[in-house]
């Protein structure tokens, strides 16, 4: 929304910082050693096995959504949609599955397609009929919302036991869940630096119009980021459908979609496109989950939680913003070239 | 750059007739009104229309507030909150007593102008993106305003505060009774239209348009920015005096007001990053939303399928109008009306 131009800082080579990655991770660590010690005063300690255990369950949930919104975000665009899939894809699940545990993969694959269809939807609509990504997701997600509210009065479907153990299994303190999104999380941190699709992702996002004279079709990655991301929102929604045991279709009131883009964006991944990382976002999930995590332990009143988390989101992108971090989250290709600047501005600038 | 951007009614009338602006805006709103009629004659009638600009009268004060921001290149997502926010307010330090209205109306136009205040100070000097920081403002309002009164709303408007929303200012003889809502409505479009036609309406199209050359022009970019905020922050709080009027205080006003009123800015052609578009057409979204709305009651239309048509049909106006954008410049999209752009400039 602002211009990159105006705000880029000059180069300053030979200073060492560390990239964003590092910098979210650091963060983390402060909120949760601050979060102890502010429990700690109190008596109380903050990392009890259940504790952890809830920290790392409202983590894979966001994480699963927040992986997909980082992708559709890294090429520039945007998935205000993800809070409806997910209540889609809950109810779809948990229809197919109908009770049975032979119906369990039908169930997995039905969510797969659905969600599959509404994000090849949303990614054909933002490039071939090139509307705002804002608009279009939004949109989707209100179509989805009347198809949801018209359709089903509650509850629907009945998610057999054996799936249920996808919600509630856990390997020591580690939720099976929380593992399944940190796979995820590998997956697309290889699909991001090792195939052709996904470093294109950041050469769109960075500047789709000298991606295209480069020669990538701008539209694949973007329509891949978009598909992607609603499976991922798919996932999610089946893991609400494995934790109920039925599909709610109450999830899309949840506040996902900018719980999401909150979290990439407190992960470092720059809300325009083309810099940031799935690194980051578990950490900016893992900030906020440990937040709401430390607010229950500190008996914080919920309405105070929102202002708390408003602020600290606030707070966390102006002190990125502060050292926008230009080139550490991308792999360096060309050195920047030191000319350029003062030719721009002389040219542009010196219009009488 | 369209209708006020450009000097010369010969132009306006073009831009006007050629589609994609206001022109298509009021033409969809025509149609909708139309349907309306064939389906319900007796919708056409003076009351029925009065009454239906009294209710669209909020979302189209709110659309003129998130038009100024949206031309300048950012969003504003917290006023669905703060409409919320200042109804709940309102409530609670009128407590009923008449004689408590104007100190709160005043402190409440000062609440707004303050949130919009942080909200632009936030994107511009602190820069972050402004869909974070309006995001961020949006839950420490819902939060704060819960926090403070323990959940629920508590007190009671007094009658002069509900007038605004809710009662006539004159009664016409052929019309009946003029909402209040219509000419404060009216009064806000034609302060904005004023504005957008003056040098600092079109400094705040420039700076949405390409904030690099603004601030090369002369332009304090920063500060422009914030103004926007600011509009948008004190209009909020005028939608909010007519909602509260009209509806009422409940716990859930305001929700979800902020995709109501991008809805409508974007339905009039208006561009999400800036420069394009006219706040007439904004207004006309605003009024397109609303007359939707209606037909929607009209075809007896179950409530839930609602938002399912809305997401539909914003969809397709904003995949028209980019048709319209793009065969007008076909070989660079993102720089269309360049050419009409550079002489202002240059002088």
């Amino acid at each position: 929304m602002s211009a990159p131009a105006a705000q880029r800082p000059t180069a300053r080579p030979g200073l060492p910082r560390p990239g964003t990655t590092g910098l979210v991770y650091l963060a983390l660590l402060a909120v949760l050693l601050a979060g102890a010690a502010l429990a700690a005063a109190r008596g109380q300690e903050l990392l009890t096995t259940a504790n952890t255990v809830d920290l790392l369950t409202r983590s894979s949930l966001l994480g699963l959504v927040a992986i997909g919104q980082t992708l559709v975000i890294l090429c520039r665009s945007l998935d205000l949609s993800v809070g409806y899939v997910m209540a889609l894809s809950s109810v779809v699940g948990a229809t197919a599955m109908a009770g049975q545990g032979s119906r369990i993969w039908l169930g997995v694959a039905a969510v797969v397609l659905v969600a599959g269809l509404v994000g090849l939807a949303n990614g054909l609509i933002v490039t071939r009929l090139k509307v705002n990504p804002f608009i279009t997701t939004l949109g989707m997600g209100l179509i989805i919302k009347g198809y949801l509210d018209t359709r089903y009065k509650g509850p629907a479907g009945d998610v057999p036991a054996e799936f249920q153990l996808f919600g509630y299994t856990r390997i020591g303190v580690v939720p099976l869940s929380f593992a399944v999104m940190a796979a995820v999380a590998v997956l697309a941190v290889v699909f991001l630096r090792r195939t052709r699709t996904g470093v294109h992702m950041y050469a769109v996002g960075g500047d789709a119009e000298v991606a295209r004279m480069s020669g990538v079709r701008a539209d694949r990655p973007l329509l891949a980021a978009h598909v992607l991301c609603a499976v991922t929102a798919g996932l999610a929604g089946l893991l609400i459908a494995a934790r109920f045991g039925t599909g709610s279709t109450l999830v899309y009131s949840s506040g996902y979609e900018l719980e999401s883009i909150a979290a990439v964006v407190l992960g470092g991944t720059y809300l325009l496109g083309g810099r940031g990382g799935v690194g980051g976002t578990v950490a900016g999930v893992l900030v906020l989950a440990t937040l709401d995590t430390v607010f229950n332990v500190l008996g914080v009143d919920p309405f105070f939680k929102d202002v708390l988390r408003g602020t600290v989101v606030i707070a966390a992108v102006a002190l990125y913003a502060r050292r926008q971090v230009d080139r550490a989250a991308t792999p360096p290709r060309f050195p920047p070239p030191p000319l350029l600047p003062p030719l721009l501005h002389r040219r542009t600038g010196g219009r009488p | 750059m369209t209708a006020t951007g450009v000097p010369g009614t010969l132009r306006r009338t073009g831009a006007a007739l050629a589609g994609g602006g206001s022109g298509t805006v009021y033409a969809l709103l025509a149609l909708v009104f139309a349907v309306v009629f064939a389906i319900n004659p007796s919708f056409a009638q003076p009351p029925s229309l009065l009454a239906f600009a009294q209710q669209a009268a909020p979302l189209v004060v709110l659309a003129v507030g998130q038009y100024l921001v949206i031309v300048a290149g950012e969003l504003d997502l917290s006023v669905g909150s703060l409409v919320g926010a200042q109804v709940v307010i309102a409530a609670r330090l009128i407590d009923g007593q008449e004689s408590a209205t104007l100190p709160v109306l005043l402190l409440m136009v000062a609440f707004g102008a303050a949130v919009g205040l942080v909200n632009g100070l936030v994107t511009t000097v602190l820069k972050v993106p402004s869909i974070i920081a309006t995001l961020g403002m949006m839950l420490v309002l819902y939060g704060a305003v819960r926090l403070w009164t323990g959940g629920a709303p508590t007190g009671a408007l007094s009658e002069a505060f509900r007038t605004a929303g809710r009662g006539d200012a004159v009664e016409l003889p052929l019309l009946g009774g003029v909402p209040w809502a219509l000419l404060i409505a009216a009064a806000a479009g034609a302060a904005a239209v004023a504005l957008m036609r003056a040098p600092q309406g079109r400094t705040l199209v420039a700076v949405g348009d390409n904030a690099t050359a603004a601030a090369f022009s002369g332009a304090r970019v920063w500060r422009v920015r914030t103004l926007a905020f600011v509009g948008s922050g004190v209009l909020a709080t005028l939608a909010a005096i007519l909602i509260g009027g009209f509806a009422g205080v409940t716990a859930q006003v305001g929700e979800g007001l902020e995709f109501s009123a991008i809805t409508a800015v974007v339905l009039g052609g208006v561009v999400l990053g800036g420069g394009r578009g006219t706040v007439v057409a904004a207004i006309g979204g605003a009024l397109a939303v609303e007359a939707l709305f209606t037909l929607f009651n009209q075809l007896y239309l179950p409530s839930t399928i609602q938002p399912a048509v809305q997401g539909l049909i914003i969809i397709a106006a904003v995949a028209y109008a980019s048709r319209e954008r793009s065969r007008r410049s076909p070989r660079a999209p993102a720089d269309a009306g360049g050419p009409e752009k550079s002489p202002r400039e240059e002088v």
